[in-house]
């Protein structure tokens, strides 16, 4: 049964006030989520004021700008920081996204920082995504094959057979989808959710793939697959641009035609 | 020791919008119209009883309570059965493309409004 409250260990309370220096002409103030394992407090939202005109563009720049200025304990997943590596996946603004790829600009008001939502928080903005790592892990994501490749050394697709891949490899595995998906929230033990079943039609639809049935197989019971409710929450938030609910449909439509 | 983990906040940040929305009015439609088929079954029942149980039923259903119950009804019957054909082509794979689900998104609204209306204003 789906719990629409927060636990009383994770519900939250306001927290420090940091202000922007006084001669800052343009001040944006930044909510972000906090918590530490290392002590016994409840998560609690630290107000930030950032001179805007002193930070980059992003919101990711913000978050480091605070790291490295005011608070050096905030603690967040970053890497690339231009949208490849999928490691600053969080909720801005009451949407998932990647922080690199949000500009602080697109956003009106003060802008409030939380982890992707419904997962156990490690510490601040990052949270345990062992439990999709492990989904992932389930639906094999990698070539299988039964045959010895036709020449002996590679398997070789045409254009159009390669065309079936795009808008599902570019994928980068930030699980903003999942993270944004209702239904991932209440079934996320055995719903996969949108981000591992993108990647599930990705193998589905490869020509060179030999195990397109197993792969079925093992996705037909009535809560892997099917607790999409086609709410499309994914495409909607994906900051790759993707639509998972439609390589789910996908996935749905090929169950039928077996 | 360190903490249990806490579970981060979810729908109490997430931003409503229109896909979700939408979702969360068909499965609340689906459920007003679930327990109207029961009552629609009691009235039928009812009916069948004779004009002495008939009348005062009828006469309760024009009390505004039960022109409420009436009205609620009807927009759920309107609302779930645009929205379902909407279902029924995402299960055909059309239209599922963001723009898409926007578009037909605000005409299913519009029209359910439109229905409604013209159900209780001119029949």
């Amino acid at each position: 049964m789906a719990e629409f409250k927060l636990p009383k260990n994770s519900q939250i309370i306001s927290g420090e006030t940091y202000e922007a220096p006084i001669n800052a002409a343009n001040v944006k103030t930044f909510k972000v989520y906090r918590w530490s394992p290392d002590d016994d407090a409840q998560p609690r939202i630290d107000s930030f004021g950032i001179d805007l005109d002193d930070c980059g563009p992003m919101v990711l720049d913000a978050l480091i700008k605070i790291k490295n200025e005011t608070d050096s304990s905030l603690t967040f997943r970053r890497s690339c920081r231009e949208g490849i590596c999928g490691s600053c996946s969080m909720n801005i603004d009451g949407t998932n996204t990647l922080a690199c790829l949000k500009s602080i600009s697109d956003v009106e008001g003060d802008v409030k920082i939380y982890p992707l939502p419904h997962m156990p928080v490690v510490k601040d903005l990052v949270p345990d995504l062992s439990n999709a790592y492990r989904q992932l892990t389930s639906i094999e994501p990698w070539l299988k094959t039964d045959s010895k490749a036709p020449d002996g050394e590679e398997r070789r697709q045409t254009p159009v057979e390669r065309e079936k891949l795009d808008g599902l490899w570019e994928c980068v595995l930030c699980f903003s989808c999942s993270a944004g998906c209702p239904s991932y929230w209440w079934n996320s033990d055995d719903y996969l959710g949108p981000a591992v079943l993108l990647q599930a039609y990705r193998w589905i639809s490869d020509s060179r793939d030999e195990q397109k049935r197993e792969r079925l197989d093992a996705l037909d019971d009535s809560f892997s697959l099917y607790r999409c409710h086609t709410i499309m929450n994914c495409a909607k938030t994906c900051p790759k641009g993707l639509n998972p609910g439609k390589a789910i449909a996908g996935i749905k439509s090929e169950m039928g035609q077996r | 020791m360190a903490q249990p983990r806490p579970l981060s906040p979810h729908l109490q940040v997430y931003r409503p919008q229109l896909t979700s929305v939408m979702s969360i009015m068909h499965r609340m439609s689906g459920a007003v119209l679930a327990t109207g088929s029961l009552l629609l079954a009691i009235w039928l029942m009812v009916l069948a009883m004779g004009a002495e149980f008939f009348e005062p039923l009828n006469e309760a259903l024009k009390h505004p309570v039960g022109q409420l119950v009436l009205f609620g009804y009807s927009l759920a019957l309107v609302y779930h059965g645009l929205n379902g054909i909407r279902h029924l082509a995402w299960d055909l794979r059309i239209g599922l493309e963001i723009k898409q689900v926007y578009q037909t998104g605000y005409l299913v609204l519009v029209s359910t409004f439109l229905i409604t209306a013209a159900l209780w204003f001119l029949v």
